[in-house]
């Protein structure tokens, strides 16, 4: 029993809360599906108590502010002024991210973005925006991304190569990052905090205290890091979105 | 040092869904975040929620604060400018302030100086219509003092000549005449 609650991939485990299906397909509603729900749930009900349209922001109303400012330098630092058509694109992205990063690590709570299907949604959806939108906008010359200008003709096949190799693989570094970041951080936390028991229930409370000491400051310490790490990741992948949507609006501007 | 942690993660993975109990079956249950199971649900619960959300964000939330973003800064330019122009409005009132005083002061010291003068030129006329008069008066005066003078010496001389015929008459006994003794009076 303390076996099973103590393992550390229980956490990443899916259950079904609500029989669903379309077809042959099983789109039933889970405890993923909740948690993304109430990160939307979230999101919404944040912007709502924040957006009064006071003169002097709130507290609510200040960080709102100040995200959307931040999100539209990094699209404008990134792609341009042209690039802040993406804006809410990029906004949802980082903003779903972040709170799907920060409910997980609520205990008990279910990290959405621990799923690598989730991951790589997210990231084809960027992928699809950039090609869609590049070969809308630019037509056939969208392949110069693949074809770089001002590189000697000798090696322009093989520079070609390589690009087309890390376009393909971006969709992949994109989704895996993020994926593996959340993934292995809360597996790191449920060991720890898991030894942390262990130790008093195999060894009783006065040895057992003594050896749950380091990995109960492994797991406080470990606490505030993944914070950290749920914000620069959620950073990271609109960030990168921002760098992929530069190049749908300017292709051969490596 | 997170990637060698996700190996420990996989490698985990099979031994704790060995010790599940009544999993008599050798079948290992699949690794959860691959398990293919929940693909299609996970992939359409993650479109729905994330294009309720961009619905949500594109067409209200973001629009309200960038209006609320853009209203501010409007104000706040606003108020810098009006309070600039406020600044020069009272910069020029001090300027023609002083000077209208400066104009004032001028202004008052040039009739204090004509008043003084007219003040000056009246007291004087007035001061030699009165030393006219009073030196008209003394003339006056003094005129009266020599007459009276004059007088006073002409009886003198008629007393001290009667004076001087009765003296004569009751020592000699001679009527002396009067024009005779005023001729000795006068000869001393």
């Amino acid at each position: 029993m303390i076996a099973a609650g103590l393992d550390p991939i229980a956490q990443f485990e899916i259950h079904k809360l609500l029989e669903l299906s379309i077809g042959k397909y099983d789109i039933s509603f889970t405890n993923s599906s909740l948690m993304m729900v109430v990160a939307v749930l979230s999101i919404s009900l944040w912007l709502l108590l924040s957006s009064k349209k006071s003169l002097v922001p709130g507290r609510a109303q200040s960080i709102a502010e100040i995200s959307y400012e931040f999100v539209a330098d990094m699209v404008k630092s990134a792609a341009g002024k042209e690039g802040l058509k993406f804006f809410p694109f990029v906004f949802t992205l980082f903003i779903f991210i972040l709170f799907a990063n920060l409910l997980g690590m609520i205990p008990f709570f279910f990290t959405t973005t621990s799923h690598i299907i989730v991951t790589f949604t997210l990231a084809m959806m960027v992928m699809s925006l950039v090609i869609g939108y590049g070969v809308f906008k630019n037509g056939f010359r969208f392949l110069k991304l693949f074809w770089p200008s001002g590189i000697p003709m000798a090696i322009l096949p093989f520079v070609s190569i390589l690009e087309i190799i890390s376009f393909v693989s971006r969709p992949i570094s994109l989704s895996v990052r993020l994926w593996a970041n959340m993934f292995a951080g809360h597996i790191l936390l449920k060991l720890f905090a898991g030894f942390s028991i262990m130790m008093i229930t195999g060894l009783g409370f006065f040895p057992g205290a003594l050896g749950a000491i380091i990995p109960y400051a492994m797991t406080l310490a470990l606490t505030p890091l993944e914070f950290l790490v749920a914000f620069v990741q959620a950073y990271v992948f609109a960030l990168l979105t921002c760098v992929y949507l530069s190049d749908a609006l300017h292709p051969g501007h490596h | 040092m997170l990637n060698a942690i996700t190996l420990i993660g996989l490698y985990l993975a099979p031994t704790g869904s060995k010790n599940v109990p009544g999993g008599e079956h050798i079948e290992e249950t699949p690794f959860p975040p691959f398990d293919p199971t929940y693909f299609p649900s996970q992939i359409f619960w993650l479109l729905v929620s994330f294009f309720i959300l961009y619905f949500l964000l594109s067409k209200i939330f973001l629009p309200k604060l960038s209006w609320a973003i853009e209203e501010r800064s409007a104000k706040i330019s606003d108020d810098i400018e009006n309070a600039e122009r406020m600044q020069r409005l009272a910069q020029d009132a001090e300027t023609s302030y002083t000077e209208s005083l400066a104009l004032a002061r001028t202004k008052s010291n040039r009739v204090a100086e004509t008043t003084r003068q007219a003040v000056d030129a009246e007291l004087k006329l007035e001061m030699d219509a009165e030393n006219k008069k009073a030196s008209i008066k003394a003339k006056a005066a003094e005129d009266h003092i020599k007459s009276i003078r004059n007088n006073a010496m002409k009886n003198l001389e008629i007393v001290a000549s009667d004076v001087a015929q009765t003296a004569v008459e009751s020592l000699t006994g001679s009527k002396v005449k009067i024009a005779e003794v005023k001729k000795a009076i006068k000869e001393g």
